[in-house]
């Protein structure tokens, strides 16, 4: 008989053993709810209850209609104050689960009696559903491993920074519920393609509609579960189970998908789409070829039976694509080329490329976002492979194509954090299995007889050969090749148990440590209110945006028209209640390159372009009195891209270089620089501060020329506490009819000159 | 797509055997014939009256179909959702039929044909709350 490391108590009863562990379990999941809720409330502590950046900014603002209004008026809401002149139909452009999701929220406790703000439900949205999250996380984990992999899992997911960043107090972005749905979604369909339920796969299909409502992300799981079917297809693991659950998925959720306006009829008429149809037509056409087998066995009968079921998928797949070329389904679209050809959007749509979001991830932020999990991530995956049931299938394509996205853009980092979490947490519950099993493997002399003596004794005979693995799985194969099959495996002795147990409680401990770090000093910032220590230690808050918003709110006419680069939209719209030219929608790439060629070109030429647009106000960013990197000067090549991208004659990008290929501000700036109106409104008396000595841009680094821009057309009209915003009006037409450039240097005192043409007005016309 | 791509291959696997060398027509015919044999024998009554209904829905979809691309799609959302519906309810009740089918006995462990029925009518119901609403 084996002996034991460690004896355990014998005397309890199965059942009071099955109570402790469920209660153990739920208390856990609990706990492991309260930490992911309370880690994301860092940004409300340091700072405030405050909505954050610049999407959830229209997020919180079509939730105040809605909660106000009613979803009717949301649901046909026409906001004429964005995108000034054309407006924009809100209700068909965005996914409305989030906002309906926190509406249903505030309804439901005002209906309870509890007045809860709805700023407050739309800030702490974000930090309950990830609590939801670490549950759904459980479920899925579960049908891999079991209760304990689990656990971590859970664990794992609800304090990972990688998912923090998108999800903390504020944070109301899609994201916020969109990964949970993402989990419970695939929860449903491995647990549909398990028991080969309808019941799961409707749930998969509904869960599958709130997505599609909620995040655009969902084109995500409408490939993922159809490569997932390809692949147990191809793989000869067609059963009557996928079929159930995958057709059940896919009728109900294709047509569920359809109702929300913004996705409309794309599911079968663009190229995302196709590749579900297609699985869906060759599971249809497997099924009743499976059918027809189950009735004759006639050999000739079934080689007939095959060849038509390949040439009719050759068929449905040349119909696609001739489909395609004839116009009826949509090519891919520019997002997703630019995924797979990642030069492709800076070349061809310089608006996409723009988004910092959208660039490349860079090595240390997956050690940033995921700490220790990211080594354990292959170990999970490789175990996968060693069990390799239908869902660990789904797993390790889910890890492999997630990877590869993460790795092109760091916004799809969101995607790849829950399988890192899945397969770590397999991993690292497989590691303390072993270890904390008490059996001793039985040994040498023994083993031998005993590997056939005892097959009446399997369940002890698997858990003793875990380590070993069982005859298929990989650990079989490695001691094949290396020749030592009959050796016992296993842990002796309690030490070595104790010393990785130890290591591991140790991993585990830096990990939270890591993830608390992270959470605290990198994602818990506004970016609406920034922060900064003082030299003595003190924190020193930095209010120059809502200081600047503010202003605008209650200095301008209500039915004012303000210019800013598209980042600033939705902040204008929902701090300051201003009509913007362009916003975070980025839907009408000519809008903003009207705005980039304004900012771009010089005083002459912008005006027009303003007055044409009715602008009263241009508010932009400058962060060379603080050291602010993300301003506008540094956002500047893109507007001159974008703008260039649609008049390519009157802005070409090298202009703004000096002859070196330097971008300079200083005074070896090229004159386009200089002359530009964002070069001039962010310098405008900036010498001034400086008291005669030379002024010095922080952000650049660089020595600012002696003698500052001066501005014809514009007046400086509000300039916050550190220069962060700066607001300018544009100046009326002068009442004579004169240039404004001319009556300027008359109000000064100058002679006009002679060579000038009197009169530029015609330019308007 | 479902009823058109089953309803293709039965077609395509009558004029297929010309093409195969070995397979004589009268082969095909007489496989044709087995299997129809087969099929009237190793069927239950229950599982026939399913066929039928899938036969129905399979002749009620491809007539949508053709409808669409013959004359009009104008409506195109009631046309989807008309089509989706037949198509929507043949898989749902193509899964109703293979998880009673006895022969499948050992894939659905833990599926009693009562539960299958039950699956099959949530499953109908939210189908036909999607449709109801898509057809405008």
């Amino acid at each position: 008989m084996a002996t034991k490391a460690y004896t355990l108590p014998t005397n309890v009863a199965p059942e009071t053993v099955a109570n402790i562990r469920s209660l153990v379990r739920i208390v856990s999941l609990a706990l492991i709810s309260a930490a992911a809720i309370s880690s994301r409330l860092f940004a409300v502590v340091n700072f405030e209850s405050i909505i954050h950046e610049f999407d959830p900014w229209f997020n919180y603002r079509a939730t105040k209609l809605l909660a106000a209004k009613g979803f009717y008026e949301f649901w046909n809401w026409f906001d004429p104050t964005a995108w000034y002149p054309l407006g924009r139909v809100v209700g068909g452009t965005i996914y409305p689960g989030l906002m309906a999701t926190s509406g249903v929220i505030y309804n439901v406790l005002h209906a309870l009696n509890l007045p809860v703000d709805i700023r407050n439900i739309c800030v702490l949205l974000a930090p309950g559903f990830s609590a939801l999250t670490a549950w759904s996380t459980y479920m899925f984990t579960k049908e891999l491993k079991d209760e304990s992999a689990g656990l971590l899992a859970a664990a794992f997911i609800g304090i990972v920074p990688g998912y923090i960043s998108r999800s903390v107090a504020g944070s109301y972005d899609n994201e916020a519920i969109a990964i949970f749905l993402l989990m419970f979604t695939f929860y449903c369909w491995i647990k549909a393609l398990k028991t080969g339920s309808a019941f799961f796969g409707t749930l998969a299909a509904l869960f599958y509609f709130y997505m599609v409502a909620a995040w655009g992300g969902y084109a995500f799981i409408t490939n993922m579960i159809p490569l997932h079917a390809l692949a147990l297809i191809l793989m000869g693991r067609f059963s009557s189970r996928l079929y159930v659950a995958y057709s059940s998925w896919y009728a109900i959720g294709t047509l569920a998908s359809m109702q929300v306006p913004f996705v409309g009829f794309q599911p079968v008429r663009t190229s995302e789409h196709m590749a579900a149809l297609g699985v869906f037509g060759l599971l249809q056409i497997i099924a009743f070829a499976e059918l027809v087998r189950s009735h004759v066995s006639s050999k000739q009968f079934q080689t007939l039976l095959y060849a038509s079921v390949v040439a009719m998928g050759l068929v449905g797949f040349f119909g696609i694509v001739g489909l395609t070329y004839k116009g009826w389904i949509a090519p891919w679209t520019g997002r997703f080329y630019s995924l797979w050809d990642t030069g492709y959007a800076k070349k061809y749509i310089p608006i996409i490329a723009s988004v910092s979001e959208h660039q490349p991830t860079a090595w240390p932020s997956f050690f940033m976002d995921l700490h220790m999990l990211i080594f354990l991530f292959p170990a999970g995956v490789i175990m996968c492979f060693s069990k390799l049931r239908d869902e660990h299938i789904f797993v390790i394509i889910y890890s492999v194509v997630a990877s590869y996205f993460a790795g092109v853009m760091v916004r799809l980092m969101l995607t790849l954090t829950p399988v890192v979490c899945v397969a770590a947490a397999v991993a690292l519950s497989s590691l303390l299995d072993t270890y904390i099993d008490p059996t001793e493997p039985v040994p040498e002399e023994i083993e031998p007889t005993e590997a056939e003596a005892t097959p009446q004794d399997p369940a002890k005979k698997s858990k003793k050969a875990a380590p070993a693995g069982n005859p298929t799985s990989l650990g079989e194969y490695f001691s094949r090749f290396t020749g030592n099959t009959n050796k016992p495996r296993g842990i002796f002795g309690i030490n070595n148990r104790l010393i990785v147990l130890f290591n591991t409680f140790g991993m585990l401990v830096f990990f939270v440590i890591h993830c608390t770090w992270v959470t605290s000093n990198a994602y818990s910032s506004p970016s609406v209110v920034l922060a900064s220590t003082g030299a003595d230690g003190n924190p020193h808050i930095i209010d120059d945006f809502r200081e600047a918003y503010y202003w605008l709110r209650q200095n301008t006419p209500e039915d004012a028209v303000v210019m800013s680069w598209w980042d600033y939209g939705y902040q204008i719209a929902g701090m300051a209640n201003r009509t913007t030219l362009v916003d975070n929608n980025t839907w009408n790439n000519t809008h903003i390159a009207t705005v980039g060629k304004a900012m771009s070109s010089s005083e002459e030429v912008a005006y027009p372009i303003l007055k044409k647009h009715d602008v009263d106000y241009i508010l932009i960013i400058f962060g060379g009195l603080l050291g602010y990197s993300g301003d506008d000067i540094n956002k500047f090549l893109w507007m001159v891209r974008i703008a260039q991208g649609v008049w390519p004659d009157e802005i070409q990008e090298p202009n703004y270089f000096t002859k070196q290929g330097e971008y300079r501000v200083d005074d070896r700036a090229p004159d386009t620089m200089k002359n530009s109106l964002m070069y001039k409104m962010s310098y405008y008396r900036f010498n001034e501060l400086f008291g005669g000595q030379q002024a010095m841009d922080r952000v650049r680094g660089q020595q600012m020329p002696k003698q500052g821009p001066t501005l014809d057309y514009l007046d400086e009209a509000f300039t916050s506490e550190n220069w962060i915003v700066r607001i300018y009006q544009v100046r009326k037409e002068d009442i004579l009819g004169r240039d404004l450039k001319i009556a300027n240097a008359f109000e000064q005192g100058r002679k006009r000159k002679k060579t000038k043409p009197p009169v530029r007005r015609r330019a308007l016309a | 797509m479902a009823p058109k791509s089953s309803a293709a291959t039965k077609q395509h696997a009558t004029p297929a055997p010309a093409a195969a060398p070995e397979a004589s027509p009268a082969a095909a015919g007489n496989a044709l014939q087995s299997l129809l044999n087969a099929y009237n024998q190793n069927t239950s009554p229950r599982l026939k009256l399913i066929d039928a209904f899938l036969v129905f829905l399979m002749i009620s979809g491809v007539l949508q179909f053709l409808y669409c691309v013959l004359v009009t799609n104008f409506p195109f959302n009631a046309f989807l959702a008309g089509f989706g519906s037949c198509v929507g309810q043949f898989v749902l009740t193509a899964s109703l039929r293979s998880q009673v089918n006895p022969a499948n006995r050992n894939e659905f462990k833990d599926i009693s044909p009562e539960r299958a029925f039950a699956d099959f009518a949530l499953g109908s119901i939210v189908l036909h709350f999607f449709v109801y609403n898509f057809l405008g």
